[in-house]
């Protein structure tokens, strides 16, 4: 087991060298070059050559990449250049490991940049999992126990609205009625926990309640699915024959061999989600990760644009592993190996 | 005063009720009772009812069911007791094993865990440690090895058998005075079917509990159920004690049933007697008999009303139960089992095919081991499967080879190895005396037009999306022959296997299962083969339906001189249509000679073995049969053992002095020449393990 996270842990950083590597080439296909940005309305050829070459904008694509990459890990200065670091150190900028890069856009490191969106983007991605869970397997279970009838037909219609309905349209429904018109929660927005946990909850409630609709669609039909087909297996027949009453039987030998495949779905649903909402986060004015995914790809931030794809590939692979994980645990067949 | 039976099924119907489409009566109006200690059997074609009946004892019907009439336990009637009190009574009075091992037990809990579960449930005093306790006492019971260990392992990780054992020694945990046995052996070999069987009566010797088995297999109702019912269409049509059902029927379908089946006593000395048609559906039955469209000794009344169960031979011990409206005829030996199914008749001699004994099919040392390798990225050999290993044999012209063997034991692979027509591995294959090795590829299409293969399973085996004409054309159609050609062919197959040409236009599931395996035939044939390779032909189809399959076959490789590989589970079957037999056993060929020769004197332990585990329809044998029992499932194939690989389950080796034992050990036996058979053993001349109950004893009466 602990042979197995640990290869699959490598296994997860040579992909991601392989993403960043992907993502590097793409950077250099298109015609823009980030020193550009460094000097705004003041760009003069010579300036903007001398930015190139302090950001390493000169250097091979390959050799850019290593220092890149090696950047991630030991950090790295702007311009890497030893000898003025000893005579002019005010005029190097450092950027320390995990260093993801400087955004000229922003006067940033991205790193600096991402640090604290990223709590954002988690606490809304967790918050609306654990909402989505309860609502979508628990309307799914009932949906199932009573196929057929008008409560199973309502909630798949019901859920089939919410499915079909964008995140944009539920967003601006519930932002409208419930928080301005209604007035049942504050405006969201933003609160960090560490300020304010009370606060954090609330701000949190609608844009968690947006995705968690929407989510929730989808997992009421594949729970209800998976329930149907493990209720026709043999083994439950066994359970009842030897005594088992209704409700044991559900919950004890139904619901855990229904639950494999929707955990799977699950851990990879939040893995995504964990890199950012991008319209939900727009709506609420959340300063995530989404929101800025949007504007850094509109203001042509390659190196912003390069770190949330890295970021966002980590929690995925993450998102995968503990999957693969928690199927060995819930599924004794299953063998990691 | 006397005793009220236990359980007491009442005029019991099941009706399932169908949003637009015709209600489906599963069962109706049956009435029968289990004594207390009683072994009921209750025999059935898929579809009579015989499994539905038993649900609804248990109350395990799904919610569409409608039942009426009254099910009575212990003189108290089941039908009104509500789920709560119905799931009190399940696994503590009557308890269920079921037919597929493997998916019967919940795969996320190990097997200790779910024995646990049904012994808390009836008894929530019980502690963990006592707990722990009964379920190895249980598992020793029902013969698992290393209960202790085994307790905690999950159901993947036990074979087919002791899953089986599993399941009952969960249905004896509570010490139920009741337990339902559906189909418990059919998914398994017969070997393990041996054991099963043995494992049961023991659960009810050791609980004293009565027991109902229901199945398709009048063999293993023979050898160990008291009295035995008989379903057709959801109705009882013949009870009795099991001497009067299984050697006097008296009911053209029970007479039927016990013609069609092949007898491995018996089989091959007689044809059989295939039963024409099929079931009614549930849905529309007729308003006479349902047995009557397929009925050779129906009369006019028989189609006008549905004859009731009556009683016949008085009211003392010699009485049972038949509804046939010519019951009287039977009884008074007026008109005979002979009468109603004569044996057809083979292929007159002069229409059959001359042939001059030349060898179509020539296997030399055929080795095929599959490597066994570790890691992910840097593969390394560990070991191989040796899946099969040297074996030699051949066919002649007109020639059946049957070849048998528990699965696992290398039979498809031969076969696959077979089709391939290309170099195996190490050995040789030569058909029509042609190596396969030297061909090229359009010498080996062409080749393929002589060895075709007809498939177990004809509902997978036949693609749904093309018509029946292009199914048995497309063999043709791969060889360039023009559209009426193929189209003249196909009429010709088919009539040559039994199906109406004007058929060739419809699809697959127009047909029945013997009709697409007819279909399978006719597509075999399209290219004229010399050599049918049968990969289980009849194991998949209803025992009603085999013998005209059967029938087919042989008729086929009498007027064509084809031969054929026959590979079977089924020893009856192998038997009845063999003329040499091979019995193969962890990829090595074990016993080799002719069919009758092998079956009225197996010389090889395995042999004995595997011919005294399959069951005989008929319980003066099967009363005084001596058995020859193996320990045990086949070993795992990537295990080497040395010497014999088979001494560990082998109950010759059981028996032998030391010294003999570290021979069977240290070298493995090769085949040699023992009575004008080929036996892999080093004892055979002296083996004294007799297996009675194989050569016939009396002529069969007819």
């Amino acid at each position: 087991m602990f042979a197995y996270v640990v290869r699959r842990l490598i296994g997860g950083v040579f992909l991601l060298l392989l993403v960043s590597l992907v993502t590097f080439v793409l950077f250099f296909a298109g015609p823009i070059n980030p020193a550009k940005f460094t000097c705004g309305k003041q760009c003069t050829p010579a300036l903007i050559e001398q930015n190139t070459k302090a950001l390493g904008y000169d250097k091979p694509v390959l050799e850019q990449w290593g220092t890149y990459v090696v950047g991630i890990v030991k950090g790295r200065d702007f311009p890497d250049d030893p000898a003025l670091k000893k005579t002019a150190p005010e005029t190097i900028a450092h950027c320390s490991a995990p260093c993801l890069g400087y955004s000229p856009q922003t006067s940033q490191n991205v790193t600096t940049e991402l640090q604290p969106r990223i709590p954002v983007s988690v606490s809304l991605a967790i918050a609306a999992f654990i909402m989505w869970m309860i609502i979508g397997v628990g309307a799914g279970i009932i949906a199932a126990l009573l196929r057929g009838s008008v409560i199973d037909k309502a909630l798949v219609g019901v859920s089939l609205i919410f499915y079909a309905m964008p995140t944009v349209v539920t967003g601006l429904l519930l932002y409208q009625f419930v928080a301005i018109k209604w007035q049942l929660v504050p405006a969201p927005q933003y609160v960090p926990f560490s300020q304010s946990p009370v606060q954090w909850l609330q701000g949190l409630f609608l844009p968690a309640l947006t995705l968690a609709l929407y989510y929730a669609a989808g997992y009421v039909r594949l729970t209800r699915a998976f329930i149907l087909e493990t209720l026709g297996e043999d083994y439950l027949r066994t359970a009842k024959a030897k005594g088992v009453p209704r409700v044991r039987v559900l919950f004890r030998h139904t619901l855990r061999a229904a639950l494999t495949p929707i955990v799977t779905q699950a851990g990879l649903d939040l893995g995504a989600l964990l890199g950012g909402a991008i319209i939900t986060e727009q709506i609420f004015s959340y300063p995530g990760l989404g929101a800025l995914a949007v504007s850094s790809a509109n203001q042509y931030d390659l190196p912003t644009t390069i770190g949330i794809v890295l970021v966002v590939a980590t929690f995925i692979i993450i998102a995968n592993l503990v999957v693969d994980v928690l199927y060995g645990l819930i599924d004794p067949r299953v063998k990691l190996a | 005063m006397t005793e009220s039976p236990l359980l007491e099924v009442d005029n019991l119907s099941v009706e399932f009720l169908q949003r637009g489409a015709a209600t489906v009566n599963a069962v109706r109006g049956i009435s029968y009772h289990v004594n207390r200690g009683e072994f009921l059997g209750i025999v059935g074609e898929s579809g009579s009812g015989k499994s539905v009946s038993s649900m609804a004892v248990m109350g395990l019907l799904p919610s569409t069911a409608r039942v009426t009439g009254d099910i009575r336990y212990r003189g108290e009637s089941l039908l009104e007791r509500d789920d709560k009190t119905l799931s009190k009574l399940r696994g503590k009075e009557i308890s269920m094993v079921f037919q597929d091992p493997l998916s019967a037990l919940t795969p996320v809990y190990t097997v200790g865990n779910q024995i646990t579960e049904a012994l808390k449930l009836h008894d929530s005093g019980l502690s963990d440690k006592a707990a722990d306790a009964r379920v190895i006492e249980l598992l020793t019971t029902v013969g698992i090895p290393a209960p202790e260990r085994r307790a905690k392992a999950f159901p993947h990780e036990f074979s087919g058998g002791m899953r089986q054992r599993v399941m009952i020694a969960m249905a004896i945990a509570n010490d139920p005075d009741l337990i339902i046995a559906d189909e418990p052996t059919t998914a398994l070999d017969v070997t393990i079917q041996a054991q099963i069987l043995e494992v049961l009566q023991k659960a009810k010797e050791v609980t004293g509990a009565a027991v109902v088995l229901i199945t398709h297999d009048l063999g293993v109702v023979a050898g160990n159920v008291d009295r035995v019912a008989v379903m057709y269409a959801g109705r009882l049509v013949e009870t009795g004690t099991v001497e009067q059902v299984l050697t006097a029927p008296r009911m053209p379908y029970t007479m039927g049933l016990l013609r069609s089946v092949p007898n491995m006593q018996t089989a091959g000395r007689s044809r059989l007697v295939p039963m024409e048609g099929r079931p009614p559906s549930l849905a529309a039955l007729p308003p006479g008999c349902p047995f009557e469209p397929r009925c050779p000794a129906s009369i006019d009344a028989c189609s006008t009303a549905e004859p009731p169960l009556v009683q016949i031979g008085g009211t003392g011990p010699g009485s049972r139960e038949v509804a046939c409206i010519r019951a009287d005829e039977f009884e008074r030996g007026t008109l005979g089992i002979a009468d109603v199914f004569p044996h057809p008749e083979p292929v007159p001699p002069e229409e059959q095919a001359q042939v001059k004994g030349a060898t179509v099919l020539q296997v030399t040392d055929l080795k095929r081991h599959f490597p066994l390798t570790k890691g992910v990225v840097f593969r390394k050999t560990i070991g191989s499967v040796k899946a099969v290993d040297g074996i030699t044999f051949d066919i002649e012209e007109k020639q059946v080879l049957g070849l048998v063997g528990e699965s696992g034991c290398g039979k498809s692979t031969t076969i696959l190895e077979i089709l391939e027509l290309a170099r195996p591995q190490s050995g040789s294959i030569e058909l029509n005396g042609v190596d396969v090795a030297s061909l090229n590829s359009s010498a080996r299409l062409k080749l393929r037009g002589d060895v075709q293969v007809v498939f177990q399973d004809p509902m997978a085996a036949i693609d749904p999306r093309l018509s029946i004409e292009d199914i048995v054309s497309e063999p043709l159609t791969v060889r360039g022959a023009s559209r009426s050609e193929r189209s003249a062919k196909v009429r010709e197959l088919l009539e040559t296997v039994g199906l109406d040409p004007a058929m060739s236009g419809r699809y697959p599931h127009q047909f029945s299962g013997g009709q697409r395996q007819r279909i399978g035939i006719a597509r075999a044939l399209a290219t004229d083969p010399k050599l049918l390779i049968l990969d289980e032909p009849v194991s998949a189809l209803d025992v009603s339906i085999q013998a005209g399959v059967i029938n087919l076959l042989q008729d086929l490789k009498d007027s064509r001189g084809l031969s054929y590989l026959f590979v079977a589970h089924d020893l009856a079957v192998v038997r009845q249509i063999a003329d040499v037999v091979a019995v193969m056993y962890l990829g090595r060929i074990v016993e080799l000679g002719e069919a009758d020769n092998v079956f009225s004197h197996p010389q090889h332990p395995y042999t004995q073995a595997l011919l005294s585990a399959v069951p005989i329809p008929d319980p003066r044998v099967e009363r005084t049969r001596q058995r020859v029992l193996l320990d045990g499932d086949l070993p795992s194939p990537t295990q080497e053992i040395p010497g014999c690989n088979f001494h560990g389950r082998c109950p010759l080796f059981k028996i032998l002095d030391a010294a003999h034992q570290e021979r069977c050990i240290q070298t493995d036996p090769s085949l040699r020449s023992v009575h004008n058979s080929s036996v892999a053993c080093h004892f055979a001349e002296e083996n004294p393990l007799r297996v009675t109950g194989v050569d016939i004893t009396e002529k069969e009466k007819s």
